[in-house]
């Protein structure tokens, strides 16, 4: 999802990738550096990587990342197969489409990694972040925070008589509206877990 | 012999079943399970270094002279972070090595034990992969595993770590098997459509150039062989990195030597006024280019390269092929030939490279008495070229002079650190080309610097009988660095020499080898003779003209027709943005 998408149309919104001409411009011009500065314009892409879980497989990950000098914005994994031992990292990252290829061809190169999947480019996929805030107030900003959870869809999900503290989930962007609104209602801590995503449609990746 | 075993025992066993026939190594507490194992067999031959580093590069030479595997054994701790050099040099060169290395127990990893060194986490991004072994059941597995991805692919140095109580607990041995990891499938067979292409191109052009590389060695003889046939065919000019050196005879008409830095006139001339460059197991790195948005600008540009990562990374091209060199060559001759091995005119083309050939930018002015280093080489060249030889390199001027003057005529010949450029390299790697090659003439083409750095070595030698020739050039000067200095900093020889140098002759006859000593031009050919004649280790001290510079030379932050061709055309010939580079 491109990063200006306002929060509350994100589950309509027609599928915001610019991914099929992006792709179709990447095979053709192999990332053609005379043309006209475009080596220059970074995009934010969010990537599915597959791996194997086993020891050391994010440090090898993020060494790649920072060996490199390549940006994570946002950087998730968990094993999502118990039985084959796959775990699946979501990473955001930024760069020109020669680094981004770049980026997928040296994770692609890792001797676990199964495979490389460019979400932002591949068709429409969505994506979710999921953040705890923390909310201790009393009285009118009490209220106002309990009010003002409705309009994000999120739950309280822990009250004691002076603090809340709420789950949102949705994209990024709009986990950050919802921070920035709770803020002068007296936000004490922060907690999210980074991007989650996946394509759109019947296919599996 | 029953399945059942240590984890020592699984070592030894699981490196028969590899083939591995030498190892180069050094022992200590936390591998003397694995040393007790091998002093109970007779298969596997072990080499005792003086420095796990030159166990390393010694595993380096052997490989690049064989094609198979170098396999190194160090201890924890310290021996294993002084393998970290020679792991990322082969990183950089793609030369397939297994280094396994001791570590402390399962239960005292962790606890800051003696001789405890977090070894996966400092060889991650030196190695292809690496592997902490904390279970013998798992240590057979991964040991052929880790053999099939040094080899395999891009190959690269790959690490297995081995806690000494895994080393003395007993599992159960499995053999090497043929169904490795699903995530790991290098393609080796090039896109047809590709190729396809590519011979198109190939169909149309006027001023073609094969750009060839490492790669192509790497991918074994058949891709020298299908190479050759492939230039022959098509009459098109041949070039090649540093690495590549030898996949393409030196001596033919259709090579133009090397490029680069250091290449020559007509090879980087015609790399950047080509019309198509043919890229063949090489990846364009800053060595190659240059000032990378003047390079080669009128071409169009086909990759062929094992790995997608070297594809795209620093220059654009046209077409893009991954594959392994001699799968891809095979479909692209025989496709070029099944359509008539069909090409425009390329005498236009060649008449203009014999222009640039005729500048004989090799061309250098002898000093009289003195010893001009690139005449030594020459003469070196001329006096062992008919012998069966193999020629490593330190690093420095020496190197690319070697690089220059002599000419190989089959690949797996010559051995230099080219990616990491590891002064300290070409010693222990004349030890790993002679045990390969024991009746072989291996020959370090040396600085004195660089030899200081990993001369011990030369103890290996002696007690191995490896009959390796040090051959310096003693310009008493880190001449690399000197020149950079004169050219790039104003004169300003900051560091640049060394002064209290050893007498090479009595520091040869105090470790046991022959110390020669050549002075003067007229003494050069008898002393290589006889250094050719001895059939043990020798150290020449070559005494050589001390502020030589080493031309051509791309100056750094220039594009390849920005050459400098010799003294005269040095003055304020990089500029502010140049010196920044390395
Ligand atoms: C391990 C290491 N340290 C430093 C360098 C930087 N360096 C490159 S060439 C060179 C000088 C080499 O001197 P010498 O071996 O005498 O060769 P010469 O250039 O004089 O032929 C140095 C210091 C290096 N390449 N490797
Ligand atoms: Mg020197």
């Amino acid at each position: 999802m491109s990063k200006d998408a306002p929060p509350k149309t994100e589950e309509q919104q027609p599928p915001a990738t610019n991914g099929g001409r992006r792709r179709k411009d990447l095979r053709k011009s192999a990332y053609d550096m005379t043309a006209a500065g475009a080596e220059h314009v970074v995009e934010r892409r969010t990537l599915a990587v597959l791996v194997d879980n086993e020891a050391g497989v994010l440090a090898r990950v993020i060494g790649l990342f920072s060996g490199r000098g390549y940006n994570i914005e946002s950087l998730t994994v968990a094993e999502t197969d118990h039985i084959g031992h796959i775990s699946r990292i979501t990473i955001v990252t930024s760069g020109t489409p020669m680094v981004l290829a770049q980026i997928k061809a040296q994770l692609d190169r890792l001797v676990p990694v199964h495979q490389v999947t460019d979400l932002t480019v591949e068709g429409p996929s969505v994506e979710r972040e999921l953040a705890m805030v923390k909310v201790a107030s009393t009285g009118d900003a009490r209220v106002e925070a309990l009010r003002l959870k409705d309009a994000f869809r999120a739950h309280v999900i822990d009250a004691t008589l002076d603090s809340f503290v709420f789950e949102v989930t949705g994209s990024p962007e709009k986990i950050d509206a919802f921070i920035e609104l709770m803020r002068p209602l007296g936000v004490t801590e922060v907690t999210r877990t980074g991007v989650v995503a996946i394509k759109r449609g019947q296919e599996g990746m | 012999m029953s399945d059942l075993m240590t984890g020592a025992e699984m070592v030894v066993k699981a490196l028969k079943d590899q083939g591995v026939e030498v190892v180069f190594g050094y022992p200590g507490g936390a591998v003397l399970p694995i040393y007790d194992e091998i002093f109970k067999q007779q298969g596997i031959k072990h080499t005792l270094v003086r420095h796990e580093q030159g166990a390393g590069h010694a595993a380096e030479g052997y490989a690049r002279a064989t094609g198979k595997p170098g396999v190194v054994l160090v201890t924890s701790g310290p021996g294993a972070t002084n393998v970290v050099t020679p792991l990322q040099d082969a990183l950089m060169d793609s030369i397939p090595i297994v280094c396994l290395s001791g570590q402390v127990p399962t239960f005292l990893i962790g606890n800051d034990a003696f001789q405890e060194a977090d070894t996966v986490g400092i060889t991650r991004p030196c190695t292809k992969h690496n592997w902490l072994v904390r279970d013998v059941e798992d240590l057979s597995g991964t040991i052929h595993e880790a053999f099939h991805i040094a080899t395999s692919g891009r190959p690269g140095p790959v690490l297995v770590d081995i806690p000494k109580n895994v080393q003395m607990t007993t599992g159960t041995y499995q053999k090497p098997n043929s169904a490795p990891r699903k995530s790991y499938a290098p393609k080796v067979k090039g896109d047809i459509e590709r190729v396809t292409d590519a011979v198109a191109l190939l169909e149309k052009a006027e001023r073609p150039i094969f750009y060839t590389g490492g790669g192509v060695i790497n991918s074994g003889q058949k891709a020298t062989e299908l190479l050759r046939e492939f230039v022959r065919s098509t009459g098109f000019p041949c070039t090649s990195t540093l690495m590549g050196l030898g996949c393409y005879p030196g001596s033919d008409p259709q090579f133009v030597g090397m490029l680069g830095m250091h290449g020559t006139y007509e090879a980087n001339m015609a790399m950047h006024d080509c019309d198509l460059m043919i890229c063949v197991g090489a990846r364009f790195d800053d060595r190659i280019t240059g000032r990378i948005d003047a390079f080669s600008p009128g071409s169009k540009k086909i990759h062929i390269d094992i790995d997608p990562s070297s594809i795209n990374k620093n220059v654009a091209v046209d077409v893009p092929i991954i594959g392994d060199v001699a799968h891809v060559l095979e479909d692209m001759l025989r496709l070029w030939k099944s359509n008539g091995s069909k090409k425009k005119d390329v005498s236009a083309w060649w008449s203009t490279i014999e222009e640039w050939r005729a500048v004989d930018c090799l061309a250098y002015k002898m000093g009289g008495k003195t010893i001009k280093p690139q005449h030594a080489i020459k003469r070196l060249y001329e006096l062992t070229k008919d012998h069966d030889t193999y020629i490593t390199t330190e690093v420095g001027q020496h190197q690319m002079w070697a690089a220059q003057y002599i000419k190989f005529e089959e690949p797996n010949r010559w051995m230099t650190s080219g990616g990491l450029g590891t002064m300290g390299y070409g010693c222990p790697a004349a030890i790993g080309v002679q045990v390969a090659h024991p009746d072989s003439l291996v020959i370090d083409v040396a600085g004195e610097a660089s030899f200081l750095m990993t001369m011990q070595e030369m103890g290996t030698a002696v007690q191995y009988d490896l009959p390796v020739k040090i051959f310096i050039l003693n310009n008493e000067r880190l001449g690399m660095v000197r020149q950079w200095q004169e050219l790039l900093h104003g004169e300003r020889y900051s560091h640049s020499w060394s002064e209290a140098l050893p007498d090479f002759v009595k520091l040869a006859e105090a470790m046991g080898c022959i110390g020669i000593r050549a002075e003067t031009t007229d003494e050069l050919d008898d002393a290589i003779n006889d250094m050719i004649s001895i059939d043990r280790p020798v150290i020449f001290d070559c005494v050589v003209e001390k502020h030589e510079n080493c031309f051509p030379m791309i100056p750094s932050g220039k594009a390849h027709n920005e050459m400098l061709l010799g003294e005269a055309s040095t003055e304020g010939a990089i500029d502010e943005k140049g010196a920044a580079l390395v």
